[in-house]
């Protein structure tokens, strides 16, 4: 009876030992590979040295960030990009403040504002630390047409050699800055004209909104400065972008175009998702405001868009994303814009080539094999640059564009 | 009493000792074991440039025929927002795309399987897949919930011979199963498709309505299947080990790595060459076609070995 029962409390004793440390090795091998699993995923793949530290594009000059590398990515031909950031100069000033460094204008920083070629942070105090220039200004919309006014003339006066054109941003700006070389190359710097989206209340041939961006030739600059030294312009109101078209049409500059080839917007006021998907109720001003015909959908972009604004932090890395990161492999584009006259393929050859051209040139030479796979395997509808009159002042170049050659402000408008 | 205790305590030890012996035996057999199963099944990448660029004229043009894909599209009317948006943007993209779904819709034309259950509508889709791909050789399966870039599905497969069995899409472990999350996207080659049409008439191995009082995903339970039929989960990642298929959305995605990444937020986030991304509503779609389709920086060139052209009566890409 006894060494039944010892052995009984044996068999008991030895179940209980081996269940106990079963569950208890369980869940130690489980955290640990659990522990390994999360590490091993949840650890991007290191970054080399040079992506570690993307500064070292940069230089700084006092309150100014000089380009000295137009960024690329490995494995893109990025030659034509190249050619434009020589021949088209942007000098891009963001209007910010102290409060809004690290929330919003530090965003600008490391995302569109790498492809300028000098990029000045405008504030009401310098911080040689962001760096960021001190206008001496207040803060606060009362204060946007003085700090405007400070910040131009501080880019002419310090940087008015760097640069052919000067861009003005909010913080809350995604900018693509190579599109508005495409758009700037079709222009010099000594016509005295600016660009940006385009809105025609108060103003005979219309103004840029503020919000949006908007660009000046270097002589647009000039004759701004001019202005206020010569008190043809004053600081006359506080609503900024109004207040800057007033003036610049005191002095005989012209408000641009900015549309693509196909009548496009390329400057916007508000975030992509609301021009692409949202229907503006019919009372809301921006239909009174508008200049040009507004488009709602998919066509309200161009594909070479410039501008968005009210671009938050977490928009402004995804945009970063869409334009110059994702993309579909071999995907040919349905829009081909034509190439600037500027550039030096396009004078070699004398006629305008687009980008599918110059690809059928290559497949010609047999220096890149090309197979078309077409999900409905029909022809595709290939654009065309539309060719119409131009308004008085300007004449048509090369490539059909209509680029003006007198500053006649008119409110003729090229039709579609 | 007293031996009764002490045998009770010797018993307690030599069960423990027994125990842990049996374990380590255990982990290092299928330590071994599974390192070397994970070291060939785990990573799928694309074909490289160089690679590419190497390739004869008839291998190139074998290739652009096989890499045609039929995506099947699980739908249900509580989705027909989702629905509506797949129909509108990525399926586009597909060589054929079918929308599969449990009960019929007035607004929305798809294949009614007339089944509640995932898994049996899964099958059925499946099965009807097959005898209808014509000469399509790969498969994407997907919720309308999720988002595709069928030109970076192309290009990852490209190289991949789909008489081969293929399964991939992101993996997941759930213990000793690797399977793909269905909600980024499952791929299947031809190969693998024909196994698993085998698989399913087996009611043992693979039941078409499950026994067990809880319910298995269908991600799992096709894991499970294709294990039987010796086809493997593998994750697909781009020449960098980034993953190109995500269940999560772009804003997601970057909003993470702002926070673990804040010096190379976009470097770190996601692939250039991404496939697919879940959890966006309608409008963000629409933003993604006009971000991965249209908007770019005039002037960088890629030259891709290949051109893949834009669908017909489209405008939004």
């Amino acid at each position: 009876m006894k060494a039944g029962n010892s052995r009984c409390a044996f068999s008991l004793g030895f179940l209980v030992g081996s269940c106990t440390l079963y569950i208890f090795l369980r869940q130690v091998w489980f955290e640990k590979s659990f522990g390994w699993k999360r590490h091993g995923k949840s650890n991007p793949p290191p970054l080399g040295p040079e992506q570690n530290t993307p500064n070292l594009t940069w230089r700084v000059e006092g309150s100014a960030l000089i380009n000295l590398k137009h960024p690329h990515q490995p494995g893109e031909d990025g030659h034509i990009t190249d050619e434009l950031f020589k021949k088209v100069r942007i000098l891009c000033w963001v209007m910010t403040g102290p409060s809004n460094l690290q929330s919003k204008a530090r965003h600008v920083k490391s995302t569109w504002s790498r492809h300028c070629n000098v990029v000045l942070f405008m504030s009401s105090e310098e911080d040689r630390s962001f760096p960021t220039v001190g206008l001496g200004t207040g803060e606060g919309r009362d204060q946007l047409y003085w700090k405007t006014i400070r910040a131009f003339h501080y880019a002419l006066k310090n940087h008015g050699d760097e640069a052919d054109w000067f861009l003005k941003t909010d913080d809350d700006t995604f900018v693509v800055v190579d599109n508005l070389r495409w758009i700037l190359s079709n222009y010099t710097a000594e016509q005295p004209i600016y660009f940006g989206k385009r809105f025609k209340p108060y103003a005979k041939q219309g103004y840029m909104s503020g919000g949006a961006g908007y660009v000046l030739s270097k002589e647009a600059l000039r004759r701004f400065v001019e202005g206020f030294s010569t008190k043809v312009c004053t600081h006359t109101s506080s609503v900024e972008d109004l207040a800057m078209g007033q003036c610049l049409e005191k002095m005989g500059v012209v408000a641009g175009d900015s549309r693509d080839t196909l009548h496009r917007e390329t400057f916007h006021p508000f975030i992509p998702e609301h021009h692409l998907t949202g229907k503006f109720s019919k009372t809301f001003w921006y239909w009174n405001y508008c200049f040009y015909p507004i488009v709602e959908g998919p066509q309200c972009c161009s594909d070479l868009a410039v501008s968005f604004h009210y671009v938050d932090p977490v928009l402004m890395y995804t945009l970063e994303y869409y334009t110059y990161r994702l993309r579909p492999y071999g995907y040919r584009h349905r829009y081909q814009p034509p190439v600037p006259a500027v550039l030096s393929l396009a004078s070699h050859t004398g006629k305008p080539t687009t980008e599918a051209q110059r690809l059928e040139e290559r497949v010609k030479e047999k220096s890149v094999p090309t197979y078309t796979m077409n999900p409905r395997a029909e022809k595709v509808k290939t654009t065309g640059t539309t060719s119409h009159k131009c308004c008085p002042g300007e004449k048509h170049n090369r490539q059909k564009h209509c680029m003006i050659v007198n500053m006649i402000v008119s409110s003729c408008v090229n039709p579609e | 009493m007293m031996s009764e205790g002490s045998s009770f305590m010797k018993g307690l030890i030599l069960g423990g000792i027994f125990c842990l012996v049996m374990s380590f035996f255990e982990t290092f057999n299928s330590g071994t074991h599974s390192e070397g199963h994970e070291h060939l099944h785990h990573h799928l990448k694309p074909v490289s440039k160089d690679e590419l660029q190497k390739l004869s004229e008839s291998q190139m043009s074998d290739w652009t025929l096989q890499v045609r894909v039929y995506c099947l599209i699980m739908v249900t009317p509580k989705l027909l927002v989702h629905w509506a948006t797949a129909n509108d943007t990525w399926s586009k993209h597909c060589d054929k795309s079918v929308f599969y779904t449990s009960e019929s819709s007035k607004a929305l034309e798809a294949i009614d399987l007339q089944e509640q259950d995932e898994w049996a509508r899964l099958r059925k889709a499946i099965k009807h897949a097959y005898e209808n791909a014509g000469d399509l050789r790969w498969f994407f399966v997907a919720r309308p919930t999720t988002y595709a870039i069928i030109e970076n599905l192309k290009y990852l497969v490209l190289d991949k011979d789909p008489s081969q069995p293929f399964y991939i899409g992101h993996t997941e472990k759930s213990g000793e199963l690797d399977y793909v999350e269905y909600d980024s996207g499952i791929v299947l080659s031809y190969e693998a498709m024909r196994r698993l049409i085998e698989i399913f008439k087996d009611e043992d191995r693979c039941p078409e309505r499950g026994h067990a009082l809880w319910k298995t995903p269908e991600e799992k339970q096709l894991a499970t299947c294709l294990k039987y039929t010796g086809v493997f989960a593998e994750n697909g990642e781009d020449a960098q080990g980034k993953g190109l298929f995500n269940k999560k959305s772009v804003s997601s995605l970057i909003s993470d790595s702002m926070g673990q990444n804040p010096a190379d937020v976009v470097e770190a986030c996601c692939s250039d060459m991404a496939i697919t991304f879940g959890g966006m509503s309608p409008s963000q779609i629409q933003v993604l076609m006009y971000g991965v389709y249209r908007l770019r920086p005039y002037g960088h060139d890629f030259h891709d070995s290949l051109t893949f052209l834009p669908p017909n009566d489209s405008d939004n890409d």
